[in-house]
């Protein structure tokens, strides 16, 4: 994950406390999917960022996952998701976060 | 009307192991953070000799020893599949080993950076062939190279970076100024890396097409460095200094800069000087980013891989007045992401391949190959980024489903028939549509297919002045022929016939019937 991406989510996570934080992610693999969502959660798995060993347990999810998608409205989804809906391997996706979600999601 | 034309292309890599280990950003980094991390320690069990580099399969595409359709027929991993027999030199440029690419970075100085050791210089003056890519002052230029101590005391004082062979320090460069942090000496060694790849490019360009380089009347390129000093960061310019050393006596240039997508950019306002007249032949070139080397390093070792991003890519393109051959670039089909256009991935394709397409006339699937960011997907996959190029085609081809051109069954058949594999280095701007066009020209050329779009794009929120997506693309065709279309040519004949007086009479009947109109009373005409 993005080394300024590290940093503006370990920020907001200190500003507005770790509970209020929900991470909506937005990549198109599900491993690089799965990485960013571990980083959030259990901390950075490279080491090099600055939420390594920081572990943020934040409530993480992709656009993709059926739970968000139902807080969207349909039409604007469909604008913005719809045409990648036809072509990332969403179950994968759904997969890999939503088993990093299980294991290191505290809120 | 008469579209410019794509005249010559050029490709050239650059075997870059141990400026991958020194250079590279992710290494460097690293090395700052961290100097005895299992990571630098494992680096040099997973480089790639040069032979290894050469013979492997994207790299020999990348040349054009073989064809992205060849490509996809060699099964994956591609390192574990080389070519038997692989050639330096290819259609369009060649693979060069590190150590003459020293000798040229030594050549292209002119300033005195670049200094190599004597011994090391000796040998490789004897490497060097003497063909139209080496000129006669890189011999001069190369001098007879100063002592080892020399140079170790350099480098031990922090006023140069080293240039190694291995563990041996064969060189180094030095920095241009003593505080200024814009000629600090990694800084002179990437753009020096940057106008010696990008002179090997353009010296291939002239060398590989028979285009004497004195017609050139402008350069531009379009790599990512920068070069200026403490007051003008990225004051330029790349563009001359690379004609210089590649014997544009006639040219001036610029530099244009837009992450990946300035290669396709450039094309265009390339193609928009030939088409208006002010200059016949302009080039655009790139160099090679030695910071990118290795930059997804840490994944490939951690899979076992080999450092599949050691290579410094570069390319050159001529841009020129319709000759009547040469595949034509169709500047009323440019494509471009709007700052109004928005970000969601419709939005971007839609303004970028779409509209252009429709623009003509034409549907997604008249246009018979698409060629987007070209990036190796066997660099990109371990790094979790996936197959670019197939997820762009992916794209397209759900826009076409969804614009009712296609079956929905038939998306996977769509991205087959219109798409490539991916086989250009992830060096920045260099596979962002342009790594196709030697292929797509000579595939035109040929009639295999009558026309492609090169697709640019740009990730502007790396520079942290907008969080704005980028993208342009351009249609090319097959040459029409020279001269003008049908009708253009009956309108010529029609002009042709009506002579000065005769045209005078007409709009001076034309203007005197408006001013009848005019003096009409309201209405009274037609009462």
């Amino acid at each position: 994950m993005d080394l300024e991406n590290q940093r503006r989510v370990k920020a907001l996570a200190e500003k507005y406390g770790p509970e209020n934080l929900v991470v909506v992610l937005g990549g198109a693999e599900a491993e690089a999917s799965g990485l960013t969502a571990e980083t959030v959660t259990a901390g950075d798995p490279t080491y090099a960022g600055p939420l390594a060993g920081v572990q943020l347990g934040l409530s993480v999810w992709h656009i993709v996952e059926d739970e968000i998608k139902a807080e969207v409205d349909p039409e604007v989804y469909d604008e913005q998701i719809g045409i990648m809906e036809m072509v990332l391997d969403i179950d994968a996706i759904k997969e890999e976060v939503s088993s990093i979600r299980k294991q290191y999601s505290i809120y | 009307m008469d579209f410019p034309v794509l005249r010559g292309v050029s490709y050239v890599l650059v075997h870059a192991p141990d400026m991958l280990v020194h250079m590279g950003t992710t290494q460097a980094v690293e090395r700052e953070a961290n100097p005895d991390s299992d990571y630098l320690k494992e680096l040099s069990r997973h480089l790639r000799s040069y032979g290894e580099c050469k013979a492997y399969p994207p790299n020999q595409a990348y040349i054009g020893n073989i064809t992205p359709d060849e490509l996809a027929k060699i099964p994956r991993p591609w390192h574990e599949n080389p070519l038997v027999g692989a050639n330096r030199l290819g259609g369009w440029g060649e693979i060069m080993p590190e150590d003459e690419f020293y000798a040229l970075m030594k050549a292209v100085d002119s300033f005195d950076l670049v200094v190599l050791e004597e011994g090391f210089t000796a040998h490789v003056a004897g490497e060097i062939r003497d063909d139209s890519i080496w000129v006669e002052d890189d011999r001069e230029r190369l001098g007879t190279g100063a002592s080892a101590s020399q140079i170790e005391e350099l480098v031990g004082k922090g006023q140069a970076l080293g240039l190694y062979v291995g563990e041996k320090l064969a060189g180094c460069v030095k920095a241009a100024h003593e505080s200024d942090e814009t000629l600090a000496a990694h800084v002179m060694a990437e753009n020096l890396a940057a106008k010696a790849s990008g002179t090997l490019a353009m010296r291939h360009l002239a060398a590989r097409n028979g285009i004497d380089s004195s017609d050139i009347e402008y350069v531009i390129e379009c790599s990512e460095e920068a070069c200026g000093d403490m007051n003008q960061r990225g004051g330029g310019n790349f563009a001359k200094a690379i004609g210089e050393t590649s014997g544009c006596i006639n040219a001036s240039g610029c530099d244009v800069r837009g992450f990946c997508a300035a290669p396709a950019h450039a094309l265009v306002i390339a193609a928009g000087l030939v088409q208006s007249g002010i200059f016949k032949n302009v080039a655009v070139v790139g160099g090679g980013s030695t910071a990118k080397l290795g930059m997804n390093g840490r994944d490939h070792v951690r899979k076992g891989l080999p450092l599949l991003e050691d290579v410094l890519a570069g390319f050159a393109i001529l841009v020129s007045a319709n000759d009547g051959v040469s595949p034509a670039i169709r500047t009323d089909a440019v494509g471009r992401h709007k700052i109004g256009s928005g970000s969601s991935p419709e939005a971007v394709m839609t303004a970028i391949v779409v509209d252009p397409v429709q623009r003509i006339g034409l549907s997604l699937r008249e246009v018979d190959k698409y060629s987007p960011e070209m990036q190796n997907p066997e660099i990109t996959e371990p790094a979790g980024a996936g197959n670019v190029p197939t997820a762009n085609l992916k794209l397209i081809a759900a826009l076409a489903v969804k614009r009712g051109e296609i079956a929905r069954g038939d998306l996977g058949a769509f991205v087959k028939r219109h798409g490539m594999p991916g086989f250009a280095p992830t060096q920045g701007h260099v596979p962002s549509g342009v790594p196709s066009l030697g292929y797509l020209c000579d595939e035109i050329l040929a009639g295999r297919i009558r026309r492609a779009q090169i697709i640019g794009k740009g990730s502007l929120f790396l520079g942290r002045m907008t969080n704005l997506f980028d993208g342009i693309s351009f249609i090319i065709e097959s040459n029409p022929g020279k001269g003008e279309r049908e009708d253009e040519k009956e309108a010529a004949a029609i002009a042709a016939r009506v002579s000065e007086a005769q045209l005078r009479k007409i709009v001076a009947d034309a203007l005197r019937k408006v001013a009848q109109t005019l003096v009409q009373p309201r209405g009274g005409r037609y009462e």
